[in-house]
């Protein structure tokens, strides 16, 4: 216990000389401490310092910053009906994957955690979406989705359910269209988590509920789900901040449209900042991206994660 | 125990950044700021960073394929044409002996052959003439090349010469001082061999930033076979007619038109043309120098008889979801009986037909048909091509390297290799293709020559087009609001 850093020979009991091995320990400290934060403070909390000050100029990232604007790009943005439009796309998507992906993931989960034989191979199966990189399988979707010839019309016609839609296509459906595909692809990470945070849960406690007469229900309902309710708010934080932030299969599918009808704010971010030649005027929609991810973290982690995380000192 | 673990991870995380460190020095300082700018601006995943530094360059990914697909095109046709039937290197003219010193960097995205050849070709003539000259060829595929373009124009350092497309995102460049003035350079005898509305594409507040060495037009590639079994004896000449032949197509079961709008780009040249042809040079003139207005009665028109094609639903299935090469596969597949596009159509749709093939001779062309009363003239042509932009630290040998690559005889021999519409006068012999041939005599008989819109004007209005264009088709916007979105984007971005 107390033989720190560098400090072994010092005697246990020497109340005299306890200022100088400290002194040493807090320098060796901010020694250690110094690159990993230099670098911390150079390639993040820099970039976002000149994001914010970028914002508030309109800059079309070549040449000097001079046309100081102030606060017009954040009210600009804010007043821009297709950021509005991008921005409640993003709610959505969280919505729909707090009620659609995740119980489809713990559902799975707890079918895979167990008793099912060949439970390994479901696990890979169901995780292998989650390796395929974003756009392999944006463009893999994009040819199911195809309107005439591709996978989904051709299966609908051929069970005489009608010619199918232009699933891309439609503004109506375009978001939800790539939606099934990241609930597709995303579920699979979800089940992992929730797999491994059965595996915590000890197998005494739920035979024990069974010889006190529970039915599988009451202990799926009593004993399981609360137990893994640490993992599931874990999942459901990194869900929602996956949502907000979600870029790459709507890049890659529909681009953001057919007019707008699937933009995100990150999407909406890269058409004005860098296709526009508007850079100022991204970076504002990027500090509103950074806040709003801030924002809702801040107050997740004190108002959901304030149990979970107590006593792991992330909370102070 | 703990403690001892701890130790160990501090060790590693030095180590990591002593790593990092080590590779941070030996960046320079240019790239390390834009990797900062490109952070801080964006908190997307690289991919998306990527992404959109791809298209930074031009409007949209689509704008910036169009031209694009112009080389990689042309070349697939080239390699089919002539790489076939001679297999021999292609032979470039001499290069004159100027005494010239110094490095050239160039970057071009011509990576397919011919092109690729002839281009080193012509550097290494040019050196063999000029022993003091050193020619760095950077070829870069078109969206590695935007990519690394922006990069290097944010930290300030163009290449000598690089691939550009004119217009608006060059004047982008050439106002923030990026680009070198060759007015002077092309006083005289070199200016005057470019047949001039190229060349003018190439200038920005009235200097010349670069030259082109390859422009073309816009108009619709058809399905001859298509349009003969839906009974339609000639390509029609108004916009009435074209309506009445795209009802004749639909009744004969045939999709009329193949449209990929989810690119943007491919759905605003009709808007473009219509434009064009309704209020003629003047109108554009006068909406550009802010002396009219974009929503004047001309554009209002122009998405009025938009609306009345779109009403006519001649568009695939799901058009607003599919890409250009989709477009291209439809046509070439012989599924779709037109597409208004430019000169790389015929070597795209081949291209991405299902059987390489393409439509062969199948394929005809016909000019934009004209507007009846419109104040433009039917030979009026919408389009563009490919040229050289010279970057500011480009020396005096850059420049006679230029002169020499765009030569009458350079020029030819970038004709017959099908990879241009050659731009210098005289050089127009060498086309042989006779769509091509096509092309090219409505560019010469054209008496204003209008440059994309998602080329020309500024990108961020470029951008409101596109989108406002999109929101016609869809039928989510009407055409006076089309006309006033644009005008807003216009008025915020073209008051000097």
């Amino acid at each position: 216990m107390q033989s720190s850093l560098g400090t072994k020979s010092t005697p246990i009991i020497q109340p005299v000389q306890r200022r100088r091995p400290r002194y040493g320990r807090i320098f060796t400290i901010v020694l250690f401490l110094l690159p990993a934060a230099a670098v911390y403070i150079y390639f993040v909390i820099l970039p976002i310092g000149q994001s914010v000050f970028y914002s508030l100029f309109r800059w079309n990232g070549l040449g000097p910053l001079e046309n100081f604007i102030g606060l017009d790009n954040y009210t600009k943005a804010l007043g821009d009906k297709v950021f509005v439009g991008a921005l409640s796309h993003n709610l959505l998507i969280a919505v729909l994957s707090i009620v659609i992906q995740l119980p489809l993931s713990l559902v799975l989960a707890l079918l895979v955690a167990r008793h099912l034989p060949g439970r390994s191979v479901f696990r890979m199966i169901f995780f292998l979406p989650y390796v395929l990189s974003d756009v392999t399988t944006g463009v893999i979707w994009s040819f199911v989705y195809k309107p005439d010839n591709g996978l989904l019309n051709t299966a609908l016609r051929n069970l005489n359910l009608g010619d199918g839609q232009a699933w891309l296509g439609t503004p109506n459906l375009a978001l939800y269209a790539v939606f099934v595909v990241m609930c597709w692809k995303y579920f699979g990470f979800h089940l992992i988590l929730y797999v491994a945070g059965l595996q915590q849960i000890p197998a005494d406690l739920e035979e024990a509920a069974k010889m006190d007469g529970a039915s599988n229900f009451q202990v799926l309902r009593h004993i399981t789900v609360p137990l893994l309710g640490g993992t599931i708010r874990i999942s459901v934080f990194l869900s929602i901040l996956g949502a907000l932030q979600y870029f790459d299969l709507i890049w890659v599918m529909t681009l953001g449209g057919p007019v707008n009808a699937s933009e995100t704010m990150a999407t909406y971010m890269i058409k004005n900042g860098f296709q526009r030649f508007q850079l100022g005027y991204g970076s504002a929609v990027g500090v509103i991206l950074f806040l709003v991810c801030f924002v809702f973290s801040l107050a997740y982690q004190r108002m959901v994660l304030h149990r979970d995380l107590a006593g792991s000192g992330a909370l102070t | 125990m703990k403690r001892q673990s701890c130790l160990v991870l501090l060790m590693l995380v030095f180590g990591l950044v002593l790593t990092a460190c080590g590779d941070n020095t030996a960046t320079t300082p240019a790239q390390t700021t834009a990797a900062a700018t490109t952070a801080a601006a964006t908190t997307a995943p690289p991919a998306a960073t990527t992404a959109a530094a791809t298209t930074a360059a031009a409007t949209t990914a689509a704008a910036t394929t169009a031209p694009a697909a112009t080389t990689a095109a042309a070349t697939t046709a080239a390699n089919a044409t002539t790489a076939a039937a001679t297999p021999a290197a292609p032979t470039v003219p001499a290069a004159p002996a100027n005494n010239m010193t110094g490095t050239i960097n160039w970057w071009h995205i011509t990576t397919g052959e011919p092109g690729k050849t002839i281009f080193q070709e012509m550097a290494d003539a040019y050196m063999k003439a000029n022993p003091g000259v050193k020619i760095e060829i950077t070829i870069l595929e078109n969206d590695a090349f935007k990519t690394k373009l922006t990069t290097v124009m944010q930290s300030g350092n163009p290449p000598d010469l690089f691939q550009s497309w004119g217009g608006g995102v060059m004047a982008e460049y050439a106002r923030a001082g990026l680009l070198k003035d060759i007015s002077g350079d092309l006083k005289g005898a070199w200016g005057d061999s470019f047949n001039k509305a190229p060349l003018d594409v190439y200038s920005a507040d009235g200097k010349y930033y670069g030259v082109p060495w390859d422009m073309g037009a816009v108009g619709f590639w058809y399905n001859k076979s298509l349009f003969a079994k839906a009974g339609i004896s000639a390509p029609p000449a108004t916009w009435t007619e074209f309506l009445s032949d795209v009802k004749k197509l639909q009744a004969a079961g045939i999709t009329p038109i193949s449209l990929g709008e989810k690119d943007k780009w491919p759905g605003h040249f009709y808007w473009v043309y219509l434009a064009t042809r309704i209020g003629g040079k003047a109108a554009f003139d006068k909406a550009f120098d802010r002396s009219g207005s974009f929503a004047d009665p001309s554009y209002v028109q122009a998405g009025e008889k938009y609306k009345e094609l779109i009403d006519l639903k001649p568009f695939p299935n799901g058009f607003l979801g599919l890409t250009y090469n989709d477009q291209s596969n439809l046509m070439g597949d012989g599924k779709a009986a037109m597409e208004l596009m430019g000169q790389w159509a015929p070597s795209t749709e081949k291209d991405q037909s299902s059987n390489k093939q393409g439509l062969g001779s199948d394929l005809g062309y016909f000019p934009f048909p004209m507007v009846e009363g419109g104040a433009g003239d039917k030979d009026d042509v919408m389009g563009g091509g490919n040229g050289i932009a010279v970057g500011k630290n480009a020396n005096p040998a850059a420049v006679d390297f230029l002169k020499y690559i765009t030569n009458v005889e350079n020029q030819k021999v970038l004709a017959k290799a099908g990879m241009a519409l050659p731009v210098v006068k005289g050089s127009e012999v060498a086309v042989t293709d006779p769509l091509l041939q096509q092309v090219q005599a409505s560019v010469n008989k054209a008496k204003y020559y209008q440059l994309y819109y998602d080329q020309y004007l500024p990108p961020a209005l470029a951008s409101v087009i596109v989108d406002s264009v999109q929101g016609l088709l869809a039928g989510t916007l009407p055409p006076d609001q089309v006309a006033k979105a644009v005008e807003d984007s216009a008025a915020s971005e073209l008051k000097k």
